[in-house]
């Protein structure tokens, strides 16, 4: 009876943490029909990621797992499934959502970390070309303007994305 | 005379040249004017709303601002952008408790975001502003033998509560923008599935194996041409079928090309001046059924 209490425990309160963040509002909507793995163009192609999957882990309350496991990062923002689901859970957002979670409790993938290290150093997560940029006179491109970096420093600053500690880590 | 705020966020300046030259030169020659704003940054896309969607959404927002300060609606080029911008743009006009919160982030650098714009996909602009009747009376070149397998990628349409673009299921806007061009937008299997590109740099492999399936299926329905509006997934299909060649020992050699390049080649511009040098898959195929 102890370990059942528990275990329910856990489950609730970690649909909870994943309600309380932007995007995961929906999760507990979900029935396990399985539509959004049929209409998922990555499910098809590996074993290894399957929208239905996570969403039942997560209701699950196995939080490790979802977090740590690897599959959540292959979800390729296509919103197929959002688009098709029949209980209206916002699958892709509530991927977002335990994405969230995940770089909050240290699990970066590399990729990751460099996404944020350009954003925070030039304003842009693809780093401008130095090659390019000469050329666009040649191409009749006016100069390129400079990136908002103050501003952006300030919503990083605000947020508390710039303390978040990017690692180079193995791929999880 | 339309004017907008030009968005290009960061892939298109940085690798595309020639997305940006195409799409600057047709826009104007159709009447369309285009503001280059300072200080706008990425649009905060799909990576970055996986680290921190607050932060997020304060980043589209702040270059939401630069354009409500302007005066001035915005028009994206990628779709990437367009997607992040009009969430971004639709949620915050929606909700105002989220827009609260993101004004006080957005407080810290001066800017509040009031939601008076609105942000269009240059096709858009393109339905608004030109039409479909202008547009076929604009074209001077004969398109009339291309086969053409359209690609618009996720993000123009999905998710369709945010982004109200086209039908997400049967969508025909960027099919008629084609066919007004005198083209022939074929069917193909799969069509309005994903090409796999933001899983590239995660899970190569896999990312390839989606983008795989989709130069396949537009080959065997003989395409002359894929037509694209994502910098990225142009990157994935036109680089990504160097990458097939190495790893599948596969070669296709279709064609990818952005409709703006498309555009502005049926609107008479000369292909010398669209840097069409950056594609990695020759488009001799599709200038020599260009007349």
């Amino acid at each position: 009876m102890e370990h059942k209490k528990e275990q329910k425990t856990s489950a609730t309160s970690f649909s909870d943490e994943i309600r309380s963040q932007l995007g995961g509002e929906t999760i507990t909507l979900c029935y396990q029909c399985g539509t959004c793995a049929s209409s998922c163009p990555v499910a098809k192609t590996t074993e290894r990621y399957n929208p239905r999957d996570i969403i039942r882990l997560s209701l699950l309350g196995e939080k490790q797992e979802v977090l740590s496991g690897g599959a959540i990062w292959l979800c390729s923002s296509c919103y197929n499934c959002q688009e098709r689901c029949p209980q209206k859970v916002e699958i892709a957002d509530v991927i977002y959502a335990l994405r969230n979670i995940a770089i909050k409790e240290g699990h970066i993938p590399n990729i990751y970390s460099e996404f944020a290290t350009g954003l925070m150093n030039e304003g842009r997560i693809v780093p401008t070309s130095k090659f390019v940029e000469k050329k666009r006179p040649e191409y009749g491109l006016p100069p390129l303007r400079p990136a908002g970096l103050d501003a952006m420093k300030k919503i990083l600053a605000a947020t508390g994305f710039d303390k978040i500690q990017w690692k180079k880590e193995g791929t999880p | 005379m339309t004017s907008y705020a030009l968005f290009l966020g960061c892939t298109i300046p940085a690798r595309q040249p020639h997305y940006e030259a195409s799409a600057r030169k047709a826009l104007t020659r159709l009447g369309i004017g285009l503001v280059d704003l300072d200080n706008m940054t990425c649009c905060a896309p799909p990576p970055l709303q996986s680290i921190d969607m607050e932060t997020s959404l304060a980043i589209a927002a702040h270059n939401i601002c630069l354009a409500e300060e302007a005066d001035l609606d915005i028009v994206t080029l990628c779709t990437g952008c367009f997607e992040s911008l009009a969430m971004a743009n639709n949620l915050l006009k929606e909700n105002s408790k989220l827009k609260a919160r993101v004004n006080k982030i957005l407080s810290n650098a001066g800017e509040e975001f009031k939601g008076t714009k609105e942000v269009k996909h240059y096709l858009k602009v393109l339905m608004d502003d030109v039409g479909l009747e202008r547009l076929k009376k604009s074209v001077v070149k004969d398109l009339s033998s291309l086969k053409v397998a359209s690609f618009s990628g996720c993000h123009l349409l999905r998710p369709s509560a945010l982004l109200k673009f086209d039908d997400p299921e049967r969508p025909h806007i960027f099919d008629d923008l084609i066919e007004a061009l005198g083209a022939k937008s074929i069917w193909y299997r799969n069509k309005l599935k994903c090409c796999g590109g933001l899983l590239r740099g995660y899970a190569d492999d896999v990312a390839l194996a989606i983008a795989r399936d989709k130069i396949v299926n537009t080959t065997k329905a003989g395409a002359d041409c894929i037509v694209t509006l994502c910098p990225f997934c142009f990157l994935t299909l036109d680089l990504g079928q160097m990458l097939i060649k190495s790893a599948y020992k596969e070669e296709y050699n279709i064609p990818v090309i952005h409709y703006a390049e498309l555009l502005s080649l049926a609107l008479g511009i000369d292909p010398k001046e669209l840097a069409l040098d950056f594609h990695k898959i020759r488009l001799d195929k599709v200038l020599s059924k260009i007349t």
